[in-house]
C-alpha cells in the first residue's frame, strides 16, 4: 500500500516536471511579457533594464533552470501583473472554485446516481424516457447557455437568487468559505446548478449504462433466488458493483471541474481560479500560469489516488492487485 | 432400495404439483415456447432428474418454479402448487418468501454465482436473515454449520474470503451450502457440477444426495448429462424443445427407455461397455422453438418415425405412473 502511495507520487512528480517544461516553452513561443511589464511610452534602455530584471533576458533552458531552483524551495515567483507571489494567489482563490465544485458535484452524484439507477431498472417506462431526453440535453447544451437561462429565470424573473459573487463568506483557518452562510448559499445555489446539471447529466447515464450490465449478471438471479428483499438486491447487490464506473467517472469530473470551472466562473463573476488562469493566459503572466498548472497536476495526480484508494474499498480485486504489486 | 415413485408419493404426500406449464418469451422474431405443456409431480424427499439437450427448457423450467421469470418472458398459463400453497396466486412478497426459504436454487457456473464484491459471510447471513428473525451471530453461526455440512474446512476462514480467493468446487460447495441454510423442502439444482472437474463433480454430487436423504430435501437435478442423475435420481423426466417426453423411474428409463429420444441420449453417452466404439449421436440439431413442426418435435431426427408423428403425440400413461409422448414407442429391454 505505503509502496504503492510513493510509486504514485514519484508519478507525479515526473509529471510536474513535465508539464512545467512544456508550459514554459508553449509560453515562451507565444509572446514576450515584457509589454505588459513596462509602461509603452518607456525607451528601450528601460525595457533592457526591466526584461533583466526580472530574468527575461536569459536564454530560455536558463530561466527555467532558474525557475525550478525557486520552486523546489516553494517560491514559484511573483505575478508580473500584481507582484504578489504567483502560488498565494492562486490559492487564496482556491476554496472559492472547490466549494463550488464540490457542491455541483455532490447534487450531480445525489440526482444522477439514483435517476440513472431507475433508468437502468425500468428501461421501458415513460419516466426512463423522459430522464434520458433531458440528460442528453443536459449534457450537450453549452454551459454557460445554461448558466445564462439559470440567471434570466431565477434571477431575472423570479429575482430569487443572486446572479453574481460570493455572497458573505466565513473564515475558517484561514480559508473563506460560502458553504457556511444562508447568503453564500443563495450565491452558491446558481452556479453549482449549472455545472452540477451537465455532470449529473453524464452520471445518469454512466450508472443507467453500468446497471443495465450488471442486472443480468448471475449474481443478482442468485441473490433473489435467495429471497433477498428488492431493496437489498438493488442497494447493495447491484450498487456496489455499478459503484466502480459511477467512481471512476465522478473523480475525472471533479478533477476537470476544479482544474477548467472557467466558464461558469466567468457567468456568474464566481471569484475562483478558472477566472484567474485565463486572464493570466491572455496577459502572459508566466509565473502565475506555471504555478496555476503546477498545482493542478499535482491536484489531479492527488484525486486519482484517491479515486485508486476508493477502487480497493469498492472492489476486492483491485485491492489484490496493489497486495501482488 | 427406494420405494418406486407412485409408492412414495403416496406415502409421502406430494411436495410440488405442477400442471399444464407454460412459459413463453415474446421476442422480436416471434413467441419462443421454451416450457410449452410441463407437468411435474414431486413427493417429498424425491429426487428428480431433468434432462435433455441444451436449449431444451430445463433451466426456464426452475425458474419458472420460482417465479423468475423476466421479461420478456412470461408464465403463460399452468398451475404449480407447492405443500399445498397455490403458487399462481402468489404476489411479489409471497414469491420472496418462497425463494430461498421452501424452495431454493444452485446455479450452473459457481464463479457468476455470487457477488463478487461481497464477502461470503455476507452473502450467507442475508440469505438467512430474507427469511427469519435472527440476529447476525445467528445467522452466522448457521452459516458456519452448513459450511461444515458440505464439507467446507475451515469455515470461519472462508466466511472472511471474498469469492475470487476460492476455487470453483469450493463456491459451488458454498452455493449449495447457501441452498441449505432455510432448510427448504427443495432443491433446483440447475447443472451445479457442470463447470467443475470430473473427480469434484462427483464428489459433489455424491453429497448432496447423502445431505438430501439426510434432511429429507426434495431435489430436481437438471442436466444434459444421463449419466449424472442415473445414480442419483429415483425419477428421470427427459425433456425435449418446452416438453417432458419421457418419465419414469431412473432404472426404467435407462433399462428400457420408450422414446427414440430418449434411446438417442442413453447411446450418446459414454460408458464402459462403449469405450472404445464409437458414440453415437443423435442426428440433426434441436429445432428452433420459434417453429416447431407440426406433430412431434423430434420427428424430423427420429429414426423410427411413422406416418402418425404429424400429429401431435398424446401423453401415454403406462400403469405404474410411467409416462411418454411417442406414436411408435419402443419396447423391451434394451438388446
Ligand atoms: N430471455 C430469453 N429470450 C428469448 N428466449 C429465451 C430467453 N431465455 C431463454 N430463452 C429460450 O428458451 C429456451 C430454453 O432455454 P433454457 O435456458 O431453459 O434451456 P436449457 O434446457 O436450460 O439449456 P442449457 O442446457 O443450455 O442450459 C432456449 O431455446 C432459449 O433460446
Ligand atoms: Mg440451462
Amino acid at each position: 500500500m505505503l509502496v504503492f502511495i510513493i510509486n504514485r507520487l514519484i508519478q507525479a512528480a515526473g509529471a510536474v516536471v513535465v508539464m512545467s517544461m512544456l508550459v514554459f516553452i508553449g509560453l515562451y513561443l507565444i509572446g514576450d511579457p515584457t509589454a505588459m511589464l513596462v509602461s509603452p511610452e518607456a525607451n528601450d534602455l528601460e525595457r533592457a533594464a526591466v526584461r533583466q530584471a526580472f530574468g527575461l533576458d536569459q536564454p530560455i533552458w536558463m530561466q527555467y533552470l532558474t525557475f525550478v531552483g525557486n520552486a523546489v524551495r516553494g517560491d514559484f515567483g511573483r505575478s508580473f501583473l500584481t507582484g504578489q507571489p504567483a502560488m498565494q494567489l492562486i490559492l487564496e482563490r482556491m476554496p472559492a472554485t472547490i466549494e463550488m465544485v464540490v457542491v455541483a458535484i455532490g447534487f450531480a452524484v445525489l440526482v444522477g446516481v439514483p435517476l440513472g439507477m431507475l433508468a437502468g431498472l425500468r428501461p421501458k417506462a415513460a419516466s426512463t424516457k423522459a430522464v434520458m431526453t433531458v440528460s442528453i440535453l443536459g449534457f450537450s447544451l453549452p454551459t454557460f447557455w445554461i448558466g445564462l437561462m439559470l440567471i434570466m429565470f431565477f434571477s431575472v424573473y423570479l429575482g430569487l437568487l443572486p446572479a453574481s459573487g460570493r455572497g458573505s463568506t466565513v473564515n475558517v483557518a484561514g480559508v473563506s468559505l460560502s458553504v457556511l452562510t444562508p447568503d453564500g448559499w443563495r450565491h452558491l445555489i446558481l452556479p453549482a446548478l449549472t455545472l452540477g446539471l451537465a455532470k449529473a447529466a453524464l452520471i445518469i447515464r454512466v450508472t443507467r449504462a453500468a446497471t443495465r450490465e450488471v442486472l443480468p449478471m448471475d449474481y443478482i438471479k442468485f441473490a433473489r433466488a435467495k429471497g433477498v428483499r428488492p431493496r437489498r438486491v438493488v442497494g447493495v447487490h447491484l450498487l456496489r458493483n455499478i459503484l466502480i464506473p459511477i467512481v471512476t467517472v465522478t473523480g475525472l469530473e471533479f478533477g476537470q471541474a476544479v482544474a477548467f470551472a472557467v466558464v461558469t466562473e466567468t457567468v456568474f463573476a464566481w471569484p475562483g481560479m478558472g477566472k484567474l488562469l485565463i486572464d493570466s493566459i491572455i496577459i502572459l503572466d508566466r509565473p502565475v500560469v506555471v504555478a496555476y498548472l503546477v498545482l493542478m497536476v499535482f491536484f489531479l495526480i492527488m484525486l486519482n489516488l484517491v479515486v485508486d484508494i476508493l477502487y480497493m474499498a469498492i472492489d476486492p480485486t483491485a485491492r489484490e492487485k496493489v497486495r501482488d504489486q | 432400495m427406494i420405494p418406486t415413485d407412485n409408492a412414495r408419493a403416496q406415502d409421502a404426500g406430494s411436495l410440488l404439483s405442477i400442471k399444464g406449464l407454460k412459459t413463453y418469451f415474446a421476442t422480436r422474431a416471434g413467441v419462443v415456447k421454451a416450457v410449452d405443456g410441463v407437468d411435474i409431480e414431486l413427493a417429498k424427499g424425491e429426487i428428480l432428474g431433468l434432462v435433455g439437450e441444451s436449449g431444451s427448457g430445463k433451466s426456464i423450467t426452475g425458474f419458472s418454479i420460482l417465479g423468475l421469470i423476466d421479461p420478456p418472458g412470461r408464465i403463460v398459463s399452468g398451475s404449480m402448487s407447492y405443500n399445498g400453497k397455490d403458487l399462481t396466486a402468489l404476489d411479489e412478497e409471497g414469491w420472496r418468501q418462497l425463494r430461498g426459504g421452501d424452495i431454493a436454487m444452485i446455479f450452473q457456473d459457481p464463479s457468476m454465482t455470487l457477488n463478487p464484491v461481497l464477502r461470503i459471510d455476507a452473502q450467507m447471513i442475508e440469505a438467512m436473515q430474507a427469511h427469519a428473525n435472527v440476529g447476525p451471530a445467528q445467522a452466522y453461526a448457521r452459516a458456519r454449520e452448513v459450511l461444515v455440512m458440505v464439507g467446507i474446512p475451515s469455515p470461519d476462514e472462508r466466511l472472511r474470503s471474498y469469492p475470487h480467493e476460492l476455487s470453483g468446487g469450493m463456491r459451488q460447495r458454498i452455493a449449495i451450502a447457501i441452498a441449505l441454510m432455510n432448510k427448504p423442502g427443495l432443491i433446483i439444482a440447475d447443472e451445479p457440477t457442470t463447470a467443475l472437474d470430473v473427480s469434484i463433480q462427483g464428489q459433489i454430487i455424491h453429497e448432496i444426495k447423502k445431505l438430501c436423504r439426510q434432511v429429507g430435501t426434495a431435489l430436481i437435478w437438471v442436466t444434459h448429462d444421463l449419466a449424472v442423475v442415473a445414480g442419483l435420481a429415483d425419477r428421470i423426466a427427459v425433456m425435449y424443445a418446452g416438453r417432458i417426453v419421457e418419465l419414469g423411474t431412473a432404472e426404467e428409463i435407462i433399462e428400457n427407455p420408450r422414446h427414440p429420444y430418449t434411446k438417442g441420449l442413453i447411446e450418446s453417452v459414454p460408458s464402459r461397455s462403449t469405450r472404445g466404439s464409437r458414440l453415437h449421436q443423435i442426428p440433426g440439431m434441436t429445432p428452433s422453438l420459434l417453429n416447431l413442426p407440426q406433430g412431434c418435435a423430434f420427428r424430423e431426427r427420429c429414426a423410427y418415425a411413422v406416418s402418425a408423428c404429424g400429429d401431435e403425440p398424446l401423453n401415454t400413461v403406462e400403469a405404474g405412473g410411467r409416462t411418454y409422448r411417442c406414436w411408435n414407442p419402443l419396447g423391451g429391454p434394451r438388446p
